[in-house]
């Protein structure tokens, strides 16, 4: 049984790992962006942020599913039912929750101290990587958050991908398949793999410095 | 004549379309302490903050060490000030962390600059320590030590012992002094306390409602002002 688990659960951390990295490399400097300097119109920003944060996930993957479909406009790409596909829509359900936990979490440290790193010498880049360092926990919670979203998503990455063996078959999509054919023991051990990812995420979570032991 | 240090020519700052600084000349020497003392929302910290570039004046001119700050001043030139604040403002880190802080945004390694600093502000020994669990006094002295180990030209100093016991106001206001005194560097003190300005300063001046309306030698300022609010305030009745 491990011996088909085991692709299932490698693919399942390419793609949600991927998406994540995607996210946090764009998500973390543009919520640390946000909050050290609003954007003229940032209520309308945050406003878009806020309603990304809580978009259904089978949404977006109609949404990628359009864009990447024959006749869609990336059509060309044919990423549709490919892991590439399960990564952009995870991305783009990852990117609001970094950037606006990101944004939040930065946003609570101190201005004053801002003022004070500023006022040693920092140039607007050190102002940032100092300031993302102090909101480390938040910036952290963001990411895990992020992880926790998307590693158990399964609408988009049903639709996208289309839950094709050995190609885009993850947990999620396995447990939902195996569930209707019956097959309760590996859908359970799936799920035990899931939630252990979801453990593993949330122990990071509660070790990171500043958070209640 | 030496030229000043600082040169302010009819500097206005203003915000939301209130003048919270007006300041028409203002030449802080070279080598000097010069204390601003004023109520609370007389424009001390605003007069900070533009000498330490953090913002730019809404009109006028701040000439420094003979160069005109230009809206967007060079980083060489930034860095050359630096401030400690009334609040401590450490980062979330060791206090030889903190104290580095300033050297490490420089590139410049520590060597033994922060191990010498930290004992000239009394906290030999500390280097591991939490930051942020000293006590307040300590916590204000890493803060000091981190502004004095880049060895700026210009320290300026916004109310920095306002919340201290008079153990540590005394200790502050010595390594203050030995700052001037064996460097020579240029301090610019905004302070509510008369009293330390008297004991620290060279020059005193006054600022009401963003106006700087006393600028003299401490003993004068204290003794024969010439503006009768000045005189109100060096009694030390906080009148206004």
């Amino acid at each position: 049984m491990f011996g088909d688990l085991l692709p299932i659960i490698l693919l399942s951390l390419y793609v949600s790992g991927a998406a994540l990295i995607i996210a946090a490399i764009i998500g973390v400097p543009l919520g640390a962006g946000m909050a050290l300097k609003p954007l003229p119109g940032q209520r309308l920003v945050d406003l878009i942020i806020y309603t990304g944060m809580g978009l259904p996930p089978v949404v977006v993957g109609l949404a990628v599913y359009l864009l990447l479909s024959r006749s869609g406009p990336i059509g060309f790409l044919n990423w549709l039912f490919t892991p590439s596909a399960m990564i952009t829509a995870q991305v783009i359900i990852a990117l609001p929750l970094v950037i606006g936990l990101t944004s939040s979490a930065v946003q609570a440290v101190d201005p004053a101290l801002r003022l004070q790193v500023r006022a040693l010498g920092a140039t607007p880049a050190q102002v940032m990587r100092t300031v993302l360092w102090e909101a480390k926990a938040g910036v952290t919670a963001a990411i895990v958050a992020a992880f926790g979203g998307i590693i158990s998503e399964v609408g988009a990455v049903m639709l996208v991908g289309g839950n094709i063996e050995g190609s885009t078959r993850v947990l999620t999509t396995a447990i939902v398949l195996e569930t209707r054919q019956g097959n309760f023991g590996l859908a359970l051990a799936l799920g035990v793999v899931l939630l252990t990812f979801a453990f593993a995420s949330n122990f990071v979570l509660l070790r990171l410095p500043g958070r209640r032991s | 004549m030496n030229r000043p240090f600082y040169r302010l020519a009819n500097v206005k700052q203003i915000y939301n379309g209130r003048a919270v600084l007006d300041v028409e000349n203002l030449a802080v020497e070279r080598g000097e302490i010069l204390a601003i003392v004023g109520p609370s929302g007389a424009g001390k910290s605003t007069l900070l903050r533009l000498l330490n570039f953090l913002e730019t004046p809404t009109e006028g001119e701040i000439v420094f060490d003979g160069t005109p700050i230009p809206r967007d001043p060079p980083l060489d030139l930034i860095r050359r000030a630096t401030t400690v604040f009334q609040r401590p403002m450490l980062l979330n880190r060791s206090v030889r962390d903190n104290v580095s802080f300033g050297l490490s945004l420089r590139n410049i390694a520590p060597d033994g600059r922060v191990a010498d600093v930290l004992n000239r502000v009394g906290l030999a020994g500390m280097e591991t320590a939490a930051a942020r669990e000293l006590s307040g006094g300590e916590m204000q002295r890493v803060a000091l030590a981190r502004a004095l180990v880049i060895r700026p030209d210009a320290l300026l100093l916004d109310e920095p012992t306002a919340n201290l016991d008079p153990y540590n106001v005394g200790l502050i206001e010595s390594i203050v002094r030995e700052q001037n005194e064996s460097q020579g560097t240029t301090i610019v003190m905004v302070t509510h306390n008369v009293f330390q300005a008297r004991r620290l300063a060279h020059r005193v001046g006054l600022l009401l409602n963003g106006n700087l309306i006393e600028l003299s030698p401490t003993a004068e300022f204290f003794d024969s002002p010439r503006d009768p609010r000045a005189a109100v305030f060096a009694r030390g009745e906080m009148a206004y």
